[in-house]
């Protein structure tokens, strides 16, 4: 493979990550959202890259569907989402943005050493992809434990996704099938969880998950 | 006895440094005055600053201990020599091989250190809080440039910043996005480090916000001449460096002829102007931040750096 295909799928890669990280540094949820659009392009760039020097037209599908619902249609819903339910002057409490860097760092660290030894035998292409989609995906995860707003944990389970996508793309041969179904599976996820946030809102008079917790009587 | 070309060239670049780093100052604040629509001083305002400043009295505190008087002076020179190691038009001058670009950093840190120092020596509370913010910005800068040098001693197998640059000028390092986070990693830690303005505000005198200024309140005449001057001049080895990095286009190396040389030389000057208007354009463009939110814009710096290190790990069959 010549230098500049790998080059660029290393970029697209690498930049995912980055836009996790800039997702981590975002305590507003309108910038929140337009940084997750930001991470779906990427996403869609890398997959139509990996489609060129695969050659394997169907991942121009996987693409688009990325481009399509992920970058245009989840944002501007959840746009909508939090007009609607006024959520859009909320500051969130995010305990310390310095520390959920140093976590986040530590756990790409943490994907990296564990992937390079695992995938030794795999193709390069494949082996830093890998590695880059495990920390996206480790990152999403970070993005779910540390907000406490139902609104950008659904955020950090879609980055959590993209992840995946970008492994399964990395790695030759996921069938369309399967790849169209997980698209329509996070679109139906979306739904339920846009009803969802809609009941808390109902009962609780806010988004924060916390609520649920006390209501439980788990906490305090 | 003849002297050798080399060390001529190194004493012209560092001649030429202490030439041009007024010039540069200059032209920040030209670029910024008129992007405001304001006419602004002339490019040259800077040396007749310093000229005005060198011919009036110098007025001490009574209290002011040798160090106050020594202090800049000292601040000068430890940034005088960090800059004659830093390849600006040609790489591979004589210099350049007894440090390496940790040194740099330890240079500029020392004359940090006695620029703290002298800002509590009087004892007024604007140099103490000066001080002490100067070192808050300073801890968090210094890992975050340590990280950019070892990405980039990474992929040039040393820490010779002549090597560096040479190596990025010719090898097919290729697109990494390594190089791009380091860049970015670099801007910030530049700005932080001159006191520009995200975090500080080089054009004020009297605020409570200031940091730089708070430090050398109490100076005037020639010890505040070489202070502006000392100031100036890691403006230009900032620029320098991102440029050496960077941009390493066009750069002569030792041994080259005065053709190579004459192009070396216009390149760097062409450098310094690209550079000095961005950095003019970016402060007009962005607000000074909280002191509170510089630790968060400087941990940003440090995050690209690290990132950009375990990146490198993963790229085209690990390190080559």
């Amino acid at each position: 493979m010549s230098g500049l295909a790998f080059d660029l799928a290393h970029l697209f890669a690498g930049l995912m990550v980055l836009v996790c990280f800039l997702m981590l540094y975002q305590d507003r949820l309108y910038s929140l959202l337009n940084t997750f659009a930001l991470h779906a392009f990427v996403l869609a760039l890398a997959v139509a890259w990996q489609a060129y020097i695969q050659d394997a037209p169907q991942l121009y599908v996987t693409a688009t569907i990325a481009l399509v619902f992920k970058a245009i249609v989840i944002p501007v819903a959840l746009h909508r989402l939090i007009r609607r339910m006024d959520l859009h002057r909320e500051v969130e409490t995010v305990g310390g943005i310095g520390r959920t860097m140093l976590v986040g760092m530590a756990l790409v660290a943490l994907s990296i050493s564990v992937m390079l030894p695992v995938t030794a035998a795999a193709g390069t292409l494949a082996r830093e992809d890998l590695a880059f989609a495990l920390s996206v995906v480790l990152l999403g995860l970070l993005m779910m434990i540390t907000r406490r707003n139902a609104v950008s944990q659904v955020v950090g389970f879609m980055s959590l996704e993209n992840g995946l996508i970008l492994a399964a793309t990395g790695a030759k041969g996921m069938p369309l099938v399967v790849e169209i179904s997980v698209a329509f599976s996070i679109l139906i996820a979306f739904i339920v969880i846009g009803i969802f946030l809609f009941r808390i809102r109902e009962r609780f008079d806010t988004v924060d998950v916390g609520a649920l917790d006390t209501f439980r009587g788990d906490l305090r | 006895m003849a002297l050798n070309p080399a060390y001529l060239l190194q004493g012209l670049q560092m001649a030429l440094a202490v030439a041009l780093a007024p010039l540069l100052t200059g032209l920040v604040r030209l670029v910024k005055a008129r992007l405001l629509r304001r006419r602004g001083p002339s490019i040259l305002q800077p040396y007749r600053d310093l000229l005005r400043l060198i011919r009036k009295e110098a007025v001490i505190a009574e209290n002011a201990s040798w160090l106050f008087r020594a202090a800049p002076y000292l601040i000068f020179a430890a940034t005088w020599v960090a800059m004659a190691l830093v390849p600006t038009f040609a790489t591979g001058l004589p210099f350049s091989w007894s440090a390496d670009l940790i040194a740099i950093v330890a240079l500029l840190g020392s004359a940090r250190f006695f620029q703290a120092l002298a800002g509590m020596d009087v004892g007024t509370s604007f140099g103490g809080i000066g001080s002490s913010r100067e070192v808050m910005i300073a801890s968090l800068a210094e890992p975050a440039m340590l990280m950019v040098a070892f990405t980039v001693s990474l992929l040039a197998h040393s820490t010779q910043l002549s090597t560096i640059s040479e190596t990025l000028q010719y090898s097919t390092v290729g697109l990494r996005i390594s190089v791009a986070m380091v860049l970015v990693a670099l801007i910030l830690v530049a700005l932080a480090e001159n006191a520009r303005i995200p975090v500080d505000n080089p054009a004020t005198h009297l605020e409570l916000t200031m940091i730089h200024e708070a430090m050398v309140l109490e100076y005037s005449g020639r010890h505040l001449a070489m202070i502006e001057f000392g100031a100036a001049l890691k403006l230009l080895l900032y620029v320098s460096l991102i440029g050496a990095i960077f941009m390493p286009v066009g750069m002569a190396h030792a041994g080259d002829g005065p053709g190579a040389l004459a192009i070396g030389f216009g390149v760097y000057l062409a450098k310094l102007a690209g550079g000095g208007a961005a950095l003019g354009v970016l402060e007009v463009s962005i607000a000074k931040m909280r002191v509170f939110r510089v630790p968060e814009f400087l941990g940003s710096a440090f995050m690209l750096g690290f990132l950009a290190t375990l990146l490198l790990f993963v790229s085209k069959g690990g390190l080559r």
